[in-house]
């Protein structure tokens, strides 16, 4: 049972990373490498903050929006200037970013390890035998609701669907009138803006540490590919198939193979199944 | 081959065309040498260390030197990097011209430039942890940290004493924490202890209940964790989520303040090895190391700020190497070496070295006090 619970904590924390990569793919099907570290400065960003005295809700508005314009800054000083080159090599852009917010990290933060009080306590809850922290609560009702706002804004709003057309064919999205470049720069913020809330609500668990983005993105990139990448549920579905399986895998198996059987899965799904678990087949773009 | 014979003479003449222009120069000073990892990721160990050794051959010099010689510290920064430390030994015996090295942040940095050590006969006192720098014995490396092997001898003395015979391990994926792993599986049938769990878990995971609920599964009366980092705290909570009352024992990788406040409520009760400079003030006036210590404390502290213990294992490097200057009367190799070999109750920050030749490091358990949580601080406990 506990194994049950933990699968789940911890999967939800992937989906909510998961979700930050989805809207950047939706808007310009290009992989940010970077969201690990938007998480972690999200987090870093908060917790000083909030050690300068600011109430926690505060801290967080004020982390939120600090990394959502880092995004912009991203995509405005790195991402536009390589406009018209392939995926790959904006791709490649974002890992050379992510490097840099580690390294800026280090410089601000230093090595320390941080952490953040809890929103509601500590006292364990006890379900079934099992116990889980309220914080796990805070991540899974984070990851719903940010799931929620993903859909209604991709389906039901003008400019979720303006994204989404970017990301089909800039030129036409630009014909019928899309401004591409406010559109991509506000993609990008969205994202980094998910990113920090994510940091912000898994930090009081996990800690954080100037380096702890990039296995947390690399988590959250596995939990994308895994549901499929791009759709909102799919991060969710994601997340918790990567929780439960490592938490399985450690339980039964061994916890010195936790991460090759978790591995193995994802490779045999996406070999059997490319477009991850809820990945729509898409058509051949030519 | 001749050519190489050509290369071997030429060099040869050129070291001692150098020799007699800097010789004069060289009699004047007793010429430390010395590589650390200032900068790097070893860094935090490393930059202590060549402080210590700034601050005391500074005070040394100002009380006239040793043997009436001036010390003179040459120093590379090696970044942690086996390479480096390589070249810069190289460069410290050839071209500096050094009586004795110091440093070696890293066991990796150490265990690189052994070979190069034996070859040119020259002192070497380590400042790193791995107990495979003296075990077995070369005649001219010494080290002054304890080794993972004492630490895990001390957690299971302690376990001993309590009756506990039945263990979980659970251990991250460093280096440090696999080293630790090694030794606790080693010495445990020396102690009468059966290890009923071995888990393991990333250095970068953020839950650990998994790996803890197997664990209460198990017959196990106390759970060791050798880590380092912020797992270690995740851990101390994970155990107190999940409501395990069995003692758990840390390792000296956590002896520090910050894990203290990371795991807050949920260190309490956790016991762990560590050096007594961790709690000088707290030592009993009976201990031979507390007017050490306290010593070695103020003075870093009032320079530099918070104390650690590697800047510690260059202190007792540095003072050890001077002893055995001032018996050896003198700066000549092959008799300091002996002296470094004959060191006996030299009371050092990580505590009493009685070297031999076959213990070029000296320390026995005694070094490292038992230390419990109590009330977020330490509190010895014997």
């Amino acid at each position: 049972m506990q194994f049950l619970i933990t699968g789940i904590t911890v999967g939800f924390t992937y989906a909510l990373i998961a979700i930050g990569f989805s809207i950047i793919y939706n808007a310009s099907d290009v992989v940010n490498f970077a969201q690990g570290e938007f998480v972690m400065i999200g987090a870093l960003s908060t917790i000083s903050l909030h050690s300068r005295g600011l109430p926690l809700p505060i801290a967080m508005l004020g982390g939120v929006a600090g990394t959502a314009l880092l995004g912009i800054a991203l995509e405005k000083l790195a991402v536009e200037r390589a406009r018209g080159s392939s995926v790959i090599t904006t791709a490649i852009i974002t890992i050379g970013a992510s490097i840099f917010f580690r390294g800026l990290a280090m410089v601000i933060w230093g090595k320390e390890i941080y952490q953040m009080p809890h929103f509601s306590g500590e006292t364990p809850l006890r379900l079934f035998g099992a116990t889980l922290l309220p914080q796990h609560l805070w991540v899974m009702a984070g990851a719903v609701s940010l799931m929620a706002f993903f859909w209604y804004f991709f389906n039901h709003t003008l400019f979720g669907k303006a994204m989404r057309a970017c990301s089909y064919n800039k030129t036409a999205a630009s014909l019928v009138g899309i401004r591409v470049k406010t559109v991509l720069a506000s993609a990008y913020a969205i994202s980094a803006a998910l990113g920090a809330i994510s940091g912000v609500l898994i930090a009081p668990i996990s800690y954080m540490t100037y380096d702890a983005g990039t296995m947390l993105g690399l988590k959250g990139f596995a939990a994308a590919i895994l549901g499929g990448m791009g759709s909102a549920s799919g991060a969710i579905v994601g997340g918790l198939c990567l929780g439960l399986l490592e938490a399985f895998s450690a339980g039964i198996i061994s916890s010195s193979y936790k991460d090759a059987v978790t591995f193995i899965v994802i490779l045999l799904v996406l070999f059997f199944k490319p477009s991850g678990i809820l990945g729509k087949k898409e058509a051949e773009r030519v | 081959m001749m050519f190489r014979r050509v290369v071997v003479l030429s060099a040869l003449f050129a070291c001692f065309a150098w020799f007699l222009t800097v010789s004069a120069h060289a009699a004047d000073t007793i010429k430390i040498g010395s590589f650390l990892a200032v900068s790097g990721n070893a860094s935090i160990l490393g930059d202590p260390e060549l402080k210590t050794l700034q601050m005391y051959i500074e005070e040394i010099n100002a009380a006239g030197g040793v043997n009436g010689k001036k010390l003179e510290l040459i120093h590379y920064d090696s970044a942690g990097k086996t390479k480096e430390a390589n070249d810069f030994v190289k460069k410290l015996i050839k071209k500096d011209n050094v009586d004795i090295l110091l440093g070696g942040t890293t066991s990796g940095e150490t265990l690189a430039v052994i070979d190069v050590v034996e070859q040119e006969q020259i002192p070497f006192i380590s400042f790193a942890g791995a107990i495979e720098i003296v075990e077995p014995v070369k005649k001219w490396v010494f080290k002054t940290p304890h080794s993972d092997k004492m630490a895990v001898a001390k957690i299971y003395e302690d376990m001993k004493k309590r009756g506990i015979s039945k263990v979980a391990v659970i251990t991250g994926n460093s280096g440090f924490d696999k080293s630790g792993l090694k030794q606790l599986h080693a010495l445990a049938p020396q102690y009468g202890i059966t290890i009923v769990a071995d888990e393991t878990y990333d250095n970068n995971d953020t839950d650990m209940t998994t790996q803890l609920t197997k664990i209460r599964g198990t017959d196990a009366q106390a759970v060791i964790n050798f880590g380092l980092g912020k797992a270690p705290a995740i851990v101390a909570k994970n155990i107190k989520q999940l409501g395990i009352k069995l003692p758990l024992y840390e390792s000296h990788g956590v002896a520090t303040k910050e894990f203290l406040n990371l795991a807050g409520d949920a260190a309490e009760g956790i016991r762990l090895p560590a050096a007594a400079l961790l709690v000088a003030e707290k030592l009993p006036d009976s201990d031979p190391q507390k007017k050490v210590v306290t010593a070695y404390k103020a003075k870093y502290e009032a320079k530099y700020g918070p104390v650690s213990t590697f800047g510690g294992h260059a202190y007792d490097g540095l003072f050890i190497a001077v002893e055995a200057i001032k018996r050896a009367k003198g700066t000549d190799k092959a008799k300091v070496r002996d002296e470094i070999e004959k060191t006996k109750g030299f009371i050092g920050t990580a505590g009493v070295f009685n070297m031999s030749p076959t213990d070029h490091m000296g320390l026995d358990l005694s070094a490292f006090k038992m230390l419990e949580v109590k009330n977020g601080n330490w509190e010895i406990v014997n």
